[in-house]
Parts: structure tokens; sequence; C-alpha cells
């Protein structure tokens, strides 16, 4: 009985960030022109959005720095228009770049923090769902089912306006945008739940997954240290599609009125604001904010496409 | 092997799995719920220090009765049974898996997946002594150290399968269960393994329940043989006369299907015939359709085990004395 050693030639141990360049992930990114069109179209976004403090002419919260006789001024390159309003101002003198930059960072916030709340709430469902299964998963999936056949804006109407009805005055401003949040994740989560439940259905049988078990180690450790990391790559891909959407929701509520206030404009806030004057001709009013809503979504589900594509290996 | 003290004692063992649509489908179309018999009053005693194996085709409860005694399933009836371990604790039981491909998490480093038994069962005090452990046990069998660092995809299907056989060493079982450890491995890796498993129930004094559907494989392991069809023990004895004096005409359509490198050309009519489905297992005898020797009392009564010399055999042809007539080749 010989026994043969079999070792694997000695790997300089790759880092975590040496493994995702030599990845093939990187490698459809570098190979796809919109996916990079639209990461450098958000990467300024962004960056403008973050830097908005320095960047503005104007700081558009500060009603002192409004003058009346700056309102409605048309872009500089127009007849009347003047600096540093590069892109006009509003009927009360707001600088309109000004009240954009802003108004992004609003957008991307409720965005973000509502992909982050509705992340965490549809994975543990989704986990809890596909993991035990049984009347559990039926519960849980059949309150996702009755949120998703409600149209999500009036669910988010009902919210927001039952919650603007509930909160005391003062809190109304600083709470309004937690409900936007609540409202939207309300809704969004149960896309990551169905996402991360169908995969955890077909990781739990995986044969990792009970060599775990065997040596007693408890559910919630299954879940999030064995299932959890291989169900991340569709939830990936939701997210980023899924914050598209968000931002999204968030303008369309805005606009409708139950959103975001005009004190703290989000960019569908600025949008329903300048519609009142679009045909009082003042139109870079709506336009601008318009274009960087476009630009801001249009962009992220770019990418959400992209990184659907690159990360199906039935596609590869 | 010295007849020793049994370390797994099973007895009636069954697991059904329903397998019936969903109860709305089920309502709507009248249907009734549905079960498969995977595993249907087995019964067997593992002795310490030896090796069990069970044969038999594809579906016909092998997994099912190693899960059952790894308690992954419960048992829908019958007992599972262990012996007190050496040290007088609970007998710890450890499972290689059939896939090397999915039995290893591919998100983790070797070295993880190997400590992880060390770990979940505090079974090292440090950090470092488990790092030590894991590296004593790639060594143990046959990788490098380095090897902990890497992630399973960076390792062939027998280089796995190595990890496999030391994240289960891990836990210092007694009892391994190996459920196909080979059958996805190439015929020159296989041997590597088996050859380093034989070398392991040596030096540490396991016990194996050793599943394949492949009698070569098994031949050089076992101690013990069981042969299932379709849920059933159909012949159970020692490896040797099993081999040497098949009783059951499953078991002897089984041995001739091994390879026989001095009658390469003999005739193969035997393979044919597939095994019928768990869901609707046929009356009787479950061999019945494709028995040469099946007359009418096979199709309508379940043979009773029955003692012939060392082994345990459920056929009525071998109870009548009519197995030994005629070759079962010739019959077909
Ligand atoms: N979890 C399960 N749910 C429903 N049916 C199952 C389940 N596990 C096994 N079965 C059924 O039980 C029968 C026995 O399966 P098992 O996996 O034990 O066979 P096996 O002998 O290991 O086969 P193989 O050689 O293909 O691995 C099969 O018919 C299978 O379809
Ligand atoms: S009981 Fe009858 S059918 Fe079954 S194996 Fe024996 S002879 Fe064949
Ligand atoms: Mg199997």
């Amino acid at each position: 009985m010989t026994d043969i050693p079999v070792t694997a030639p000695a790997k300089a141990p790759k880092t975590r960030t040496g493994q995702f360049f030599d990845s093939d992930l990187w490698w459809s990114f570098k190979n796809s022109k919109p996916a990079i069109g639209a990461a450098i179209a958000l990467t300024v976004v962004i960056l403008a959005a973050i830097l908005a403090p320095v960047l503005s002419p104007q700081n558009p919260y500060d009603l002192a720095s409004l003058e009346l006789w700056n309102a409605e001024l048309p872009p500089v390159w127009m007849e009347g228009g003047q600096m540093p309003f590069i892109l006009g101002t509003d009927v009360q003198g707001r600088d309109i770049l000004s009240g954009i930059l802003y108004g992004t960072r609003i957008s991307i916030f409720i965005g973000l923090a509502s992909v982050v709340v509705s992340l965490a709430v549809g994975v543990m469902a989704g986990l809890t769902a596909g993991y035990y299964g049984g009347w559990v998963d039926n519960v849980l999936m059949r309150v996702g089912d009755v949120l998703l056949s409600i149209p999500i804006i009036l669910v988010a109407i009902l919210v927001s306006s039952v919650a603007q009805a509930l909160l005391p005055p003062e809190l109304r401003e600083a709470g309004i945008s937690i409900v936007l949040v609540l409202a939207i994740a309300l809704y969004s989560w149960v896309q990551y739940a169905r996402v991360v439940r169908a995969q955890t259905m077909v990781e739990r049988r995986k044969e990792y997954v009970q060599a775990s078990r065997l040596v007693g180690t408890p559910a919630r450790r299954l879940m999030l240290k064995h299932i959890l990391p291989n169900t991340l790559t569709p939830v990936f891909v939701a997210a980023t599609l899924n914050f598209g959407l968000a931002i999204l929701i968030e303008a369309t509520l805005s606009f409708l009125g139950v959103g975001m206030p005009p004190n703290q404009p989000s960019l569908g806030t600025l949008i329903r604001v300048g519609n009142q004057y679009l045909f009082s001709g003042s139109w870079w009013i709506v336009l601008f904010p318009s274009i960087q809503l476009c630009i801001l979504v249009v962009a992220v589900n770019m990418l959400g496409d992209w990184l659907r594509d690159a990360l199906n290996p039935k596609l590869r | 092997m010295t007849a020793q003290s049994p370390i797994l004692t099973v007895s009636n063992a069954s697991k059904e799995f329903d397998v019936s649509a969903p109860w709305l489908n089920r309502v709507l179309e009248r249907k009734p719920k549905l079960f498969v018999k995977a595993v249907d009053d087995v019964s067997f005693t593992v002795p310490r220090g030896s090796c069990f194996s069970i044969v038999g085709e594809s579906g016909c409860g092998k997994s099912t009765v190693a899960r059952l005694v790894t308690g992954l399933y419960a048992t829908t009836a019958g007992d599972i049974r262990f012996s007190a371990g050496s040290g007088g604790e609970p007998v710890r039981v450890q499972m290689i898996f059939q896939d090397p491909h999915s039995s290893l998490n591919p998100r983790w480093r070797v070295g993880d997946i190997i400590a992880e038994p060390i770990r979940e069962m505090k079974l090292r005090a440090s950090e470092a002594e488990t790092r030590e452990r894991v590296e004593e046990l790639l060594s143990t069998v046959g990788l490098a150290a380095d090897d902990a660092r890497n992630y399973p995809h960076e390792f062939s299907g027998g280089q796995r399968q190595r990890i496999s056989i030391a994240r289960a060493l891990a836990s210092e079982p007694e009892l391994l269960v190996c459920d196909e450890p080979t059958s996805a491995l190439d015929v020159s890796v296989q041997a590597q393994i088996l050859n380093l498993m034989r070398r392991l129930q040596q030096e540490l004094g396991l016990t194996y329940l050793f599943i394949s559907h492949d009698l070569s494989v098994v031949r050089h392991m076992s101690d013990t043989i069981a042969v299932m069809y379709l849920g059933r023990i159909v012949e159970m004895g020692p490896a040797e006369s099993l081999f040497n004096a098949p009783q059951h005409p499953y078991s002897r359509l089984l041995l001739g299907t091994i390879p026989d490198i001095h009658a390469p050309h003999r005739d193969r009519a035997l393979q044919s015939g597939e095994p019928p489905s768990p869901l609707d297992p046929p009356l009787g005898c479950a061999f019945h359709p494709r028995c040469a020797l099946a007359n009418e009392r096979c199709g309508r009564d379940l043979p009773e085990l029955l003692s012939v010399g060392a082994a345990t055999v459920r056929c009525h042809a071998v109870e009548e004395g009519r197995a030994q007539e005629t070759s079962v080749s010739e019959a077909v």
C-alpha cells in the first residue's frame, strides 16, 4: 500500500484586492463601455453631492442668503443670466445648481438608507424562510406577496401621510426622511427576501452545510457564516437595481407632495416646485433637476444591468 | 478483525420522504399524499474497528442510511443506537461526502474549513493550537501546511476529498460514515484515497461505515458487506464469502458487473434492466421483475431474512434451494 502524497504547488496567497483585479468581474468591467460610462457618471454625481458644501455657490437652506432680486434668473449663457448662478435661479432666488447638488445628497441618502434597511430585513426574512421552510416560510412569503400586490405608491402615500398626521410638528421635518425610508423599505425588502430564500433553499441542501451541521454548528451561524455569503451575488445585483428604483420612488413621492418638503428639497421636490413655472417660461427650474435625476437613475440601472449579466454564469 | 462489541446498532430502521405536491395542488387535483420509502426495515451492526460496507445501485437508499446514522435525518421507524465511546462519552460520528465540489464551502479558506469542527466543538484552547492542529491534519492526509490559505477551487477532486477527510478527522471521530467518497474521482486517484483511508483506519483505530455502488472499491476495504436493493438489505455477510459465494440473485448480478481482467468479454446481458421506481415498489420481492429465478410466490410474498452460513439472505429461491441449481447468467 503505497501512498503518493499530492501537494499543491506553493502559491503566494492573494489579498482580497489582488483577487478583485484578477477576477472575471474586473475584466468584464474593463471591456464594457456602458458600464465604464455609467460608473464615471455615477462617480461624478456622487462626488459632487458629497462635496456640495464646497462646490455650491450658495447654501440653499440658508434663507438669509436668498435675495429676491435674483429670482428667476436664467442660466448664464442666456440673456440676463449672471454669475455665480450657472444654471439660473428659482422664484425665491435660490441657485438651481446648489439646489441640485444638495437635492442629490438627499435623494442618494434616502435611496441608500432604504436599500440598507430593506436589505437587512429582506436578507433575514429570506434566510429564515428558506432555511426553515414550512409554515415560517409560508407566513413570511405570503406577507410579502400581499405587500407586493398593493401598488407601492399607494403604500408609500399611505405610510407617509399617516406618519405626517401622527408625528408632532417639531418632529415632522426630521422624521419625514425616516418615514420615506421605511415606506420604501416596506415594499422592497420582499424582493431581497425572495432572492435570498430561493438561493438558501439550494444552499441548505448542499453537503458543506450538512457537514457543518454535523459538528453542531447552530442554525444562526449556519445561515450567517455559510449560507449568506453564497447568496450575496444575486442580492448585490438586486440591491443595485433597487437603489435606482428607491431614488425614483422617493422622487415620485416628493413630486406628489408626500415626500421631502420644499425647505429640504430632494430632486423630486425640486421638480415638483419647478413644474409650476414651466409654462411661465422658467423652464430651467424644472429641467436641470430632471436631467440630474435621469443621469443618476440611468447610471445606477446601467451598472445594475451590467452587474447582473456579468455575474450570470449562463451569459458568459 | 476480532469480534468486538458493536459501535453502532441499527434496528429495523425505516425512512419515508414526503414527496407530495404542495397542499393547494393536492386539494385542487384531488391527489393523495405521496411517500417514498427510501429505507425499509434495515438492521445491521457495525463492530468497533471494522469496516461495514453498503453497496447497491443508485437510488437504493444508501445515502439515506448514511444520513440516518449521522443524524442528519430522523428515522420514520426503528432505532439507531451507538455504544459508549472509548472514553465513556458518546461516540463521535463524522461523514465524508460524495461530491468533493459541494462538500466544501467555496468561500472559505481550506484552513477555516478544517478548523471549523475544532472551533465549534472547542477542541483546542487557543487559536495557535487550532492552527497547529490544522497543519497536522493537512499533513496526515498528504497535503502541505501552506494549503490552508487557499480556497477549495484551487484543488483537484482528489485533493478536495483529502480536505474533506481532514475536516472529518478534525473532530476526532470514532465512526466515519463515508458516502461514496471516491465515486467522483478518477480511477488512479480513487486508489490513493482508498489507501489513505485504510492507513488512517489502522493508525487511528477508526470504524467505517462505507458506502459505494462499486463492488471493486468495497472489496478492498470491507470486513462485512450489505447489499441493498430498493431500500432493503437483500444480502449481508463477511466480505470474502459474499465475493466467493454470493447467494442472492441480485448480489450475483452486481458481481457480474465488476470488470474482470481474466474474462473481459464475458456476457454482459446481466447489466440490463433498471431498478423500479421507489415511489411504486413491486409487491413481494422488489427484485422479481428483473430476477431470473422469480416464481409466482416472489411476486406475492416478501421473503424473510434467512441465515445461510455466515450470511443473511432475503430470497425465496435461496430458501427453497433453487438458487444454486441454475447459473443466473444462463437463466437470463
Ligand atoms: N430529501 C429527500 N426527499 C425526497 N426523496 C428523497 C430524499 N432523499 C432521497 N430521496 C429518495 O430516496 C431514494 C433513495 O435515495 P438515496 O439518496 O438514499 O439513494 P442512493 O442509494 O444514495 O443513490 P445514489 O447512488 O444516487 O447516491 C431515492 O429514490 C431518492 O429519490
Ligand atoms: S425472492 Fe424471488 S424474485 Fe426475489 S430474488 Fe429471490 S428468487 Fe428472485
Ligand atoms: Mg447517494
